[in-house]
């Protein structure tokens, strides 16, 4: 780790202004992958501002019927919180899929948006990895790539985002509050995560100098047919090779809504509306989801140590389909898969 | 290359003055930026019960309890803990008599080379107090962050059965 300055802001103004002044710095909340990353000189920021301090730790209903998280709730608090538990236990579920007790009490929610990928070439400086070091080049592609993406990748990049909490935000239809010179704004969770493209070292649409003040839930919980299946390599405390956010509202056996994204299979959780359209009006039976299952998976590309993440995602959106359509949400103690 | 330059070009800034409630105690204290939770401890204040394991919030054993709360010490930067309250191993027996999670870890042989259980303790404590963990299930899924080369867990998990008991 480098030497760092380091300053406390003292509101979302102070902050903006202090990172506009200083192009090297970063913000810091919970710590748990910036001071990771900084130990592995990945991140060297000339200058670390502490935002904890910031009024942006409550859990609130709008008057709109909305639930507003502010960005320093930490994910165990979120995960916790009565309002979640009850009205979207799907983002429950995920958030206490993920990491450790202890990791979760630091992390923030904004955070674990802004986290970065879990790609072994990008944690290690001695390889070129363009999301490191544009155009140094990317040593996954022939490198070992088993926890890679399978979907939405690029030749410049097939690094996935690890988070598990973002995939529920992302089939909840999550907005994104961003603060910045230029004032606030809001973000479509579907847009706030990039692509790779030729441009990997770019995780989000976030401008320089913006900061993420708080996350916006819309009404429509999922909370009666809903689950977050995680599948890894051990049962807990483990990145996903895939995991499945499915939220469904039925009319009788009849798909009347439906939500789906994937996490660790692309560079962004990955939602494809015209799955969820597909699914509308169909009977909740197995055909209809292997066909959404086999739609999702259209374009699905493997290299050459991660074929069978394909294979995993289609039986996990099947597995997972059926668990919300049953209402029995995947149990984050108990693993077993039912 | 870059690295090495960066390391000699970057001033040195100033030690920040803090005031950490550690173990009962009050510390005023001048820290670098750049000096974890865990190095603060260890290297500084000598309480090397909190151990450094692989120092990047994966095995646990650094675990301390952060306003109540645990939290990994080695992810944590000392100047952020600022007015916080922190108990480590060293504060969790009070006036000499074992707390009820260490008296368990003994009467179960929750550890057998010792190194993770400082962390495996202090985490037990958070568990307890956050009151989630109602099964075994539960219990072994909340202490996932805390690794045992030794493979202790069977009587870790009767260790904390037991002093949830208690508690």
């Amino acid at each position: 780790m480098i030497n760092f300055d380091y300053a406390r802001a003292t509101d979302v103004a102070d902050a903006v202004r202090r990172i506009a002044a200083d192009p090297k710095a970063k913000f810091i909340a919970g710590g748990t992958n910036l001071i990771d990353l900084m130990k592995g000189d990945v991140e060297r920021p000339s200058r670390l501002i502490d935002i904890t301090r910031l009024p942006l730790k409550t859990v609130e209903e709008t008057t709109e019927g909305r639930i507003r998280i502010g960005a320093l709730v930490p994910n165990s608090d979120l995960a916790y919180h009565p309002l979640i538990e009850q009205r979207y236990p799907m983002l429950a579920s995920a958030i206490l899929a993920g990491a450790s007790a202890q990791l979760r009490n630091m992390a923030s929610t904004g955070g674990n948006l802004l986290q970065r990928t879990r790609c072994c070439y990008f944690y290690d400086i001695a390889t070129p990895c363009n999301k490191r070091e544009p155009g140094s080049g990317c040593s996954a592609i022939a490198g070992i790539n088993r926890m890679h993406a399978i979907l939405g990748a690029s030749e410049a990049c097939i690094a996935t985002h690890p988070s598990d909490m973002n995939v529920a935000l992302a089939a909840l239809e999550a907005k994104v509050l961003v603060s910045g010179p230029a004032g606030e704004r809001a973000i479509a969770f579907s847009d706030f995560h990039r692509l790779p493209g030729d441009t990997p070292d770019r995780d989000t649409n976030l401008e320089p100098n913006e900061i993420v003040t708080a996350v916006e839930l819309p009404p429509r919980g999922f909370a009666t047919n809903y689950t977050y299946l995680k599948i890894r390599d051990r049962l807990s405390y483990a990145f996903a090779l895939v995991s499945i956010a499915v939220g469904l509202e039925l009319e009788g056996s009849t798909i009347s809504e439906a939500r789906l994204a994937l996490g660790s299979v692309a560079h962004k959780p990955w939602r494809d509306k015209a799955v969820e359209s597909a699914l509308r009006g169909q009977v909740a039976d197995q055909d209809t989801f292997a066909l959404a299952a086999d739609l999702m998976l259209r374009d699905a590309r493997a290299h050459e140590h991660n074929a069978f993440k394909i294979e995993l995602a289609r039986r996990g959106i099947v597995r997972a389909l059926t668990q919300a359509a049953r209402g029995t949400p995947q149990s984050q103690s108990d693993k077993r898969v039912a | 290359m870059a690295r090495e330059t960066a390391r000699s070009t970057i001033p040195t800034p100033g030690r920040i003055p803090v005031t950490i409630t550690i173990n009962g105690a009050p510390a005023q204290l001048r820290i670098a930026p750049w000096t974890t939770l865990l190095d603060l401890l260890r290297d500084h204040l000598d309480l090397t019960g909190t151990k450094k394991g692989c120092d990047h919030g994966q095995c646990g054993a650094c675990t301390v309890l952060v306003d109540g709360r645990r939290i990994n010490s080695c992810l944590t930067l000392a100047v952020m803990t600022d007015g916080a309250t922190v108990t480590t191993i060293e504060g969790i027996a009070a006036d000499g008599t074992l707390q009820a999670l260490q008296q368990a870890f003994i009467d179960h042989d929750a550890f057998q080379c010792g190194y993770c259980t400082p962390g495996q303790i202090c985490s037990a404590a958070g568990l307890i107090a956050e009151g989630k963990a109602k099964s075994v299930d539960e219990i072994r899924e909340l202490m996932s962050g805390n690794i045992c080369r030794c493979g202790a867990y069977p009587n870790i998990v009767a260790a904390i059965q037991q002093a949830m008991g208690r508690s």
